[in-house]
């Protein structure tokens, strides 16, 4: 009896293989709907509070856990893929083959729309990838639906569009024109003219926030509140004339890629910038941010593209070599797209999720003589849109967009209804600019109470050396003659250090003359007196 | 070489009919999701919010009485009436949902001290300042009832008169025994016209009696010596009895968990008793300024209500040391009686302004029927709050509550002395030899004794 019970024991421990590779699997989904460690509830010092939170932790290790189990039934759709066979690669597949590959609904997605007066285009996707805006150099407007390929409205405003993007949804949109920015409605009236901002280059639209933000001509970043027309911050980048400008969709910060090499990244609230890297020798020609906000590619005109880690230090992870970018852009499952002149190359994240290496994915040439203006992925299909000289295009990248849309997030078959409703409950949860941060998970945390330490005898001393040394090793000016006798100058250098002397011992005047307690000499002292002398001593 | 692309029917994503219920897709995804820690914090503070916009706890006053409201009592078979006697000897039974008199019971001559049911509602007890104690037969309430043209009165089904003054009456649950209190406490069935059992431990009267709801025999009083007594009508005296600091002007056991009890006090506090050990106190639940008057607790068990002399109603958890929620008006004065309702969803105090006042137990709740996404948001409106609540920003706004000037004032003051009486004792502390003060928690601070 005893014998077989152990052998039992034994049979529970021993996990057939496929039920391992299925925990193994289970723990990486979990660790995404984690969102990140658990709070440091360690420096929290309330302890009902802490016990309160720390079960609190436990609940949301359990929610995740269940997320990832029902993931199987929730998420039904497959993401797509392109596998080639044998030694075939995937960037020798051309768009021909692809169409003759898939179903007809999906090869309506190429197509290309020639426009040749009026280009080059820019474009923007919704959130929801139904709707597409193009806009002309030359002033041409176009409200498109991609569902049923209809024409919404199209406006020519006769003037330079340099920028177009939609608001929070396919109501309203804004255009960078030759003077000023202005706002559109859906039927294409002009609503606002924004005159504020000057000659505007970039637009792009922050859609937690509610904020325009756009760079003009003389390098200032504006950020207007779109729902009561405030302007909430005007910063003077102080770098000249960019129009690289991206948003950051994890927390919202603006990246700035100037001509000296640098991109800056910025917050409303403060007028310096929150981080200021040196990314290339030469002029940054474009910028572009992962949708989960950990990586950033720019590319420079010197023919590097490169890819940063913006976790931790803002280090480099990869240089792309031999591809000058005009336009780049991320699609939701990590496809990184590059274009230049008339081609446009996909790079993909061959290796795992934690060590990022990208390569060739795809190719695509268009028409020689074609200038690609801008690359932008449809959200929720496997499609890329391209602006370019002569109109705009579509070509299909298989594995780029997100299977499984969330009907409250971003639906593509959205209701009028459906549509009024989610914009009420937008604007209900419109963030504060101040929520605007680089590590966006601090927002509803607790920060730990910490006492502000004072310098110790020892730093000070430290202080005093250095200071002394720098004022000694002061070059003096070379005056006139008579001015410049040895005797004066040394006068001169003693009244320096006399000075740099003088601050710190001001600091030490001013303790040594507080107001003497019981105990003040050290510390340990205070353990020493008497318990009804303790509340005279001085609080350490 | 193997191509899928995402490709979207129309037909598979929206409704075949227009009566059909529109498809919803879900992706709990983070990254679809951008800041959505940030937004939820948002919500909460919306939620905080909005919480306190619709906080509108008054529904409306019942007045018909010429003289202060001194005590109420609760039908245990019909929600909707609620029975109050006045310092006038007027008792009148209020339908709440029209807020108006069904019907008068005339008879008492000097106050009603005591109003108490009998469980299955057909029988009203009330005592007074008269000596008498009366028996009334509930008029049953019927359709009729809705069209309010006359106010009729009824005439007791017995009175029976007695040798002194009556301070508070109750009910048993589930028989015919009801207690009353006075100079002794007295025991009565419906059917005689003496007290069948008399309890008297010293010479002092006897203010409050409250029966146990789970265990029908046992009961606890409070008494003038300032004592907490819990009596057992099987045996022939006193099961316990603890003096205390001040006197308790009433009492009340927990439904939930009856062996739990808890007791307002004339200091302002109340004091949470396990039954069967009343040498400490579980919780002290602080926040009125002056004499708690009345207590009763929620049919939950988990909240009460207490009403005060510094004219406030405050609702308490059971658990916690300090109220969840303060209701006062300018126009409510002294309250000296309070009940929540049967449903727990109200809370209806009686004052000395001749008032009966009807309140929502929780400020902001909606009332009426409500919808199933309805319900969903408050939930999720609720578990929001929940989450952020230690957070300064929402925390304030949770936790404000407009005072009036006397309380406000006077909860500084008693701060301040309470402040200074504990610095005062700690320097005592230190100024004595060690382990000569002893300093008792609170708990156990305002019990003198333990009496056996």
């Amino acid at each position: 009896m005893e014998v077989s019970s152990e052998d039992n024991n034994l049979m529970e421990k021993v996990v057939p293989p496929v039920e391992q590779e299925i925990d193994v699997e289970l723990e990486t989904k979990v660790k995404k709907y984690l969102r990140g460690g658990g709070a440091n509830l360690e420096t929290l010092k309330d302890k009902k509070l802490k016990s309160q939170l720390a079960s609190r932790e436990n609940l949301y290790g359990k929610s995740a856990k269940t997320a990832a189990k029902i993931e199987k039934w929730l998420l039904p759709a497959e993401a797509g893929y392109l596998e080639t066979d044998g030694l075939e690669k995937t960037w020798r597949v051309k768009q021909t083959d692809i169409t003759n590959e898939v179903d007809i609904l999906s090869s309506r997605n190429q197509y290309d729309i020639v426009l040749p007066d009026l280009g080059p285009y820019k474009l923007d996707f919704t959130a929801s990838g139904r709707h597409m805006l193009a806009g002309g150099r030359k002033g041409h407007l176009a409200l498109v639906d991609m569902l049923n390929m209809s024409l919404i409205k199209e406006i020519q405003v006769r003037e330079t569009v340099r920028d177009v993007a939609f608001l929070h949804n396919e109501q309203f949109f804004a255009a960078a024109q030759k003077k000023y920015a202005y706002i559109y409605g859906r039927d294409g009236t002009e609503l606002h003219c924004l005159k504020e901002r000057g000659p505007v280059a970039r637009l792009r639209f922050l859609k937690n926030h509610f904020l325009l933000a756009s760079v003009n001509k003389s390098g200032q970043l504006h950020y207007q509140d779109v729902t009561y027309g405030q302007m909430v911050a005007s910063i003077r980048t102080g770098k000249g004339r960019t129009d690289v400008m991206e948003v950051n969709p994890y927390n919202g910060v603006v990246a700035l890629g100037h001509s000296g090499g640098t991109v800056t990244m910025w917050k409303p609230t403060s007028q310096a910038p929150l981080v200021h890297m040196q990314c290339h020798p030469g002029p940054v020609s474009s910028v572009a941010f992962h949708p989960n906000g950990h990586l950033m590619a720019t590319s420079g005109k010197e023919r590097k593209i490169k890819i940063w880690d913006l976790r931790k230090d803002f280090e480099e992870i990869q240089t792309i070599h031999g591809f000058h970018a005009k336009t780049l852009s991320f699609s939701q499952k990590g496809l990184l797209a590059a274009g230049t002149g008339s081609f446009v190359q996909v790079l993909g994240d061959s290796s795992g999720a934690s060590s990022h290496n990208y390569s060739r994915y795809m190719n695509h040439s268009m028409v020689k003589g074609y200038q690609i203006e801008k690359l932008m992925f449809r959200p929720y299909e496997d499609v890329l849109g391209i602006g370019h000289s002569m109109g705009w295009s579509s070509i299909l990248i298989p594995g780029s967009g997100e299977p499984n849309f969330d009907s409250w997030v971003a639906n593509p078959f959205e209701t009028s209804k459906q549509r009024r409703e989610k914009e009420v409950h937008l604007l209900l949860d419109k963030l504060p600019p101040e929520t605007i941060m680089l590590d966006p998970s601090k927002i509803g945390a607790m920060r730990p109470a910490r006492r502000k330490e004072k310098p110790s005898r020892g730093e000070i001393e430290a202080d005093k050396e250095v200071a002394i040394e720098a004022a000694k090793s002061i070059e003096l000016k070379k005056k006139t003659k008579g001015r410049n006798k040895p005797s004066k100058q040394t006068k001169k250098k003693k009244e320096l250090v006399e000075n740099a002397k003088r601050t710190f011992r001001e600091q030490e005047h001013k303790t040594t003359f507080k107001k003497r307690r019981i105990g003040e000499e050290d510390a340990a002292a205070v353990g020493e007196l008497p318990t009804s002398l303790k509340r005279f001593a001085r609080k350490y | 070489m193997k191509v899928k692309v995402i490709s979207r029917s129309v037909d598979e994503f929206t409704r075949e009919r227009s009566q059909d219920l529109q498809r919803v897709f879900h992706n709990f995804d983070p990254s679809l999701r951008p800041m959505e820690k940030a937004v939820e914090y948002q919500r909460a503070l919306t939620a905080a919010k909005l919480e306190k916009i619709f906080a509108r706890p008054f529904i409306g006053a019942m007045d018909g009485h010429r003289d202060g409201v001194s005590c109420m009592a609760k039908n245990p078979n019909y929600l909707k009436g609620i029975f109050s006697g006045s310092m006038d000897g007027d008792i009148r039974l209020w339908d709440i949902s029209s807020r108006r008199t069904v019907c008068q019971f005339p008879g008492h001559e000097g106050a009603v001290r005591g109003l108490t049911a009998s469980t299955d509602g057909n029988v009203l007890v009330s005592c007074g300042t008269d000596c008498t104690v009366r028996l009334w037969n509930v008029p049953r309430p019927s359709l009729e009832d809705s069209n309010f043209a006359s106010v009729n009165s009824v005439e007791p089904s017995a009175v029976y008169v007695w040798k002194n003054a009556f301070w508070a009456v109750d009910h048993q649950f589930d028989g015919d025994l009801f207690a009353t209190a006075g100079a002794q406490l007295d025991i009565w069935n419906h059917n005689r016209s003496q007290p069948i059992q008399s309890f008297q431990w010293g010479n002092d009267s006897v203010i409050s009696v409250r029966f146990n709801p789970g265990e029908p025999d046992i009961l606890a009083t409070s008494g003038s010596d300032r004592s907490i007594t819990i009596y057992d009508l099987r045996m022939s005296s006193a099961a316990r009895k603890i003096i205390m600091m001040t006197k308790t002007n009433s009492l009340a056991w927990n439904p939930m968990e009856p062996m739990n009890l808890t007791a307002a006090n004339e200091d302002g506090n109340c004091y949470s008793f396990d039954g069967r050990k009343l040498d400490e106190a579980k919780c002290v639940h602080k926040d009125h300024v002056t004499a708690v008057m009345d207590i009763d607790f929620s049919p939950t068990g988990r909240e009460f209500v207490t009403g005060s002399y510094d004219r406030s109603v405050r609702i308490f958890p059971y658990n916690g040391g300090h109220s969840r929620e303060i209701y006062h008006t300018k126009r409510m004065q002294r309250v000296f009686c309070v009940k929540y309702s049967c449903d727990a969803t109200y809370v209806i105090s009686g004052s000395d302004d001749t008032n009966l006042r009807l309140w929502k137990a929780k400020a902001s709740e909606q009332l009426g029927v409500i919808l199933p996404r309805e319900q969903k948001k408050h939930e999720y409106h609720e578990a929001v709050k929940n989450r952020y609540k230690h957070l300064p920003e929402v925390k304030r706004i949770v936790r404000h509550r407009h005072l009036p000037k006397p309380i406000y004032k006077a909860i500084g003051l008693i701060r301040t002395m309470n402040d200074s009486k504990r610095r005062k004792d700690a320097r005592r502390k230190a100024h004595s030899a060690p382990g000569t003060i002893i300093t008792k928690p609170l708990r156990k601070r305002k019990i003198i004794r333990e009496v056996e």
